[in-house]
């Protein structure tokens, strides 16, 4: 498969309109300001403040229905939190006052171009070719010409391996082919932060490789801002910067993977990981 | 014996005019029916305020009065308030806002089938609303709900036989005046029912064909 | 609108018609589909083909034919229908050929299980359709029945072209009298649609009551208890 690194990376090639908007490294990426989300008498995050810095990589890991997910939604703005200030990039994605109705602004819009995600079920149109799946956005929201977003859309489908695969509808294609499209689709809008939301959870093991392959060379060869929430622990602990564990709505623990993995100082945290890591 | 064949093979012709105009109300009509219906579900899909709630008030009126009365009201009315349409038009328009409702919630079916993901993956690219339904919801939902319009198709083409009763030429109005000009129903009904059969019939299978074929993928 | 009150005993007596003749058109309809949808699942050609062919025939062609069929030509063959008869025959055979399905689709879709319950207790087809099968058929029948009753509902319109004095036929009369055309179809939309609309909550209710996924439904005599026996259903 060829190396992310070797191609200059479309992910992260700087334009004239590019810089305009390239991160400043002292300034945080995304910023969650005491946000918070129920879903009926169930509290998913509890005034959760927290910080990604530009270009760091993120894992989060905890139980199911910890509130992890949520945290990728509203940053995608696929829910809308109860109240708190969400800011990617030094725009506010969402400001909702306790008992307000969100509602969709302009800077809301702004910020979002700047947020891709990876699906847990991949999301790729089923009417759509590989192709035209990954130059449809381009086209549509980037104005691109036709033929740039093909060329485009061709350098990233050989970049994830699959450029035999171009004319194939998705359901010609093996899951974890499918979700190589998917990260293709994601990575042609250029996005500042590239959220995974359980990325080889619905795969079957034997594919699951291939897309971890992909996500790595994402991880090591561009300077983007990614934030995970996986399963995979070994995974997690090889390319995260940082990782945070995750329970009841609330941050556990963070910190590096070496220490959150072999020396975790809340006790949940090894409850958590000796339950996963003994399977 | 009962039945007059010389007199069954005389009036074919005649029959065979009345299926024309038949065959020509339901292409129409569902024409109608199908973009309407569209509109319609997607208004209600959006939720466009007031509009919406219009449609769905609209929806539950007509799926719940009769077509027949729609027909009449259409027939009498319309002239009273100044709109002079011909028999055939009216017809037509009728059959059509008759249909329509139903189509509405053959596609609202067909949209509610589209899964979540779809949206969702929509929104994480940022696409914009009308990109959103016309290249990504919309090829999914109408596709999947073709052979259940195709039904609906074939059951206009059944239910057209009740414009007779507002003066619209069509095959079983045809029948009745053969029958009434003749003094002999019998071969006139028998010979319409049996082109009825013979269109919707082959007609009918294939969509069913078609809908069990389709289904399995849900 | 107040030009045509007076004639309010005209309507009624218009609405009297069309219960009648919906609910007759109904017991019509219920026995058709099922002797039909029974017939269809019988192992025997003999049953099944002629309830084939009778349902193909009267959904492929359309209830008004029908209707003019049996009052205009059957008369032909000997047979002189009144009105209503011809009417409530057309109506409810025509709406019986639909409903077959309903009955055929809600028994064939019972648990593979209690076929092999009957085989296994001895019990011969007869028996086991009419104590096992059908009683817990039933309950998943009603909803969709509720929906045939509103489509009986709206056919008996048509009846009025067959002379049967039904709601529609009388309104005709009440605006040949009076002129009053608007107020007197108004009148007979919303009066269909308030019929129609009760009808619907009734369908909605026995939904409610009687879904396929409802684990339990009524507690019945008699068969449910025989099939409880031995069976773990």
């Amino acid at each position: 498969m060829p190396q992310l690194a070797d191609s200059p990376d479309p992910a992260t090639r700087t334009s004239a309109a590019d810089s305009a908007s390239a991160p400043d490294r002292s300034k945080p990426m995304i910023t969650f300001e005491n946000v918070s989300k129920s879903w009926g008498d169930n509290e998913v995050l509890k005034t959760l403040t927290f910080e990604v810095m530009p270009g760091e990589k993120v894992s989060i890991i905890g139980p199911s229905g910890s509130g992890k997910t949520t945290i990728l939604r509203i940053l995608m703005t696929l829910e809308s939190p109860d109240s708190g200030v969400v800011t990617v990039n030094g725009k506010t994605l969402w400001d909702v006052k306790p008992g307000t109705k969100p509602r969709e602004t302009k800077e809301m819009k702004a910020a979002r171009r700047d947020v891709g995600m990876v699906f847990q079920q991949f999301n790729l149109f089923p009417h759509m070719t590989a192709l035209e799946n990954i130059m449809e956005a381009p086209v549509k929201v980037l104005k691109m010409d036709k033929e740039a977003a093909r060329a485009r859309a061709t350098e990233l489908l050989e970049m994830v391996g699959l450029s035999k695969h171009m004319g194939h509808r998705p359901p010609k294609l093996s899951g974890g082919q499918q979700q190589r499209v998917a990260i293709a689709r994601a990575l042609a809008m250029r996005p500042k932060v590239m959220l995974f939301d359980e990325p080889t959870s619905a795969l079957d093991p034997e594919l699951i490789g291939e897309v971890l392959g992909v996500i790595r060379e994402l991880a090591h060869s561009t300077d983007m801002t990614m934030l995970m929430v996986t399963h995979e622990m070994r995974f997690a602990e090889e390319i995260s910067d940082r990782v945070t564990m995750f329970d009841h709505g609330r941050v556990v623990e963070r910190g590096a993977p070496h220490e959150i993995f072999k020396n975790p100082k809340e006790e949940r945290t090894r409850q958590f990981l000796k339950a996963v890591l003994e399977h | 014996m009962i039945w007059d064949q010389a007199f069954a093979l005389s009036i074919i012709p005649k029959l065979l005019q009345g299926l024309r105009v038949t065959v020509e109300i339901t292409l129409l009509g569902f024409a109608i029916a199908a973009v309407l219906g569209l509109a319609v579900a997607i208004v209600r899909r959006i939720r466009v305020p007031v509009v919406a709630r219009l449609f769905d008030f609209y929806v539950l009126f007509i799926r719940g009065t009769p077509l027949l009365v729609q027909a009449y009201t259409a027939f009498f009315v319309l002239p009273d308030l100044g709109i002079r349409f011909s028999a055939l038009t009216t017809g037509i328009v009728i059959m059509g806002v008759n249909y329509s409702a139903y189509c509405a919630e053959v596609y609202r079916a067909g949209i509610e089938d589209v899964p979540p993901g779809q949206w969702e993956a929509a929104t994480a690219l940022s696409l914009p609303g009308t990109t959103t339904w016309g290249r990504v919801v919309l090829p999914q939902a109408v596709r999947s709900v073709v052979p259940v319009l195709g039904n609906y198709l074939v059951q206009m083409f059944k239910d057209s036989a009740v414009l007779s009763a507002i003066t619209v030429f069509e095959l079983l109005n045809a029948a009745q005046s053969i029958g009434s000009s003749n003094f002999r129903y019998l071969e006139p009904l028998t010979l319409a029912g049996l082109l009825f059969f013979l269109v919707s019939f082959p007609a009918s299978y294939l969509f069913r064909t078609l809908e069990r074929r389709l289904a399995p993928a849900r | 609108m107040s030009e045509i009150l007076p004639y309010w005993a005209v309507f009624l007596h218009g609405l009297g018609v069309t219960v009648v003749v919906t609910i007759l058109g109904g017991v019509v309809a219920v026995a058709t589909a099922f002797a039909a949808g029974l017939a269809q699942l019988s192992t025997h050609r003999l049953f099944r083909w002629p309830a084939y062919t009778f349902v193909e025939v009267f959904r492929g062609t359309s209830m008004l034919v029908q209707m003019f069929w049996f009052f205009f030509a059957l008369p032909f063959f000997g047979f002189q229908l009144t009105p209503m008869t011809a009417a409530v025959l057309a109506v409810g055979l025509n709406e019986g050929a639909y409903a077959a399905e309903i009955v055929r689709g809600s028994i064939a879709s019972r648990p593979r299980g209690q076929d092999e319950a009957c085989t296994a207790l001895g019990m011969g087809r007869a028996l086991r359709l009419r104590r096992v099968l059908i009683p817990q058929a039933i309950p998943s029948m009603l909803p969709p029945f509720g929906n045939v009753m509103i489509d009986l509902l709206k056919a008996t319109s048509l009846v009025s072209l067959v002379t049967v004095g039904e709601l529609t036929f009388q309104a005709q009369t009440v605006r040949n009298t009076t002129a009053q055309t608007t107020a007197v179809f108004v009148t007979l939309l919303v009066l269909y649609f308030v019929m129609a609309s009760a009808l619907a909550l009734l369908t909605k209710w026995l939904e409610r009551r009687f879904a396929l996924d409802r684990p339990s439904g009524p507690r019945r005599r008699g068969a449910m208890r025989l099939v409880k026996v031995g069976v773990d259903a």
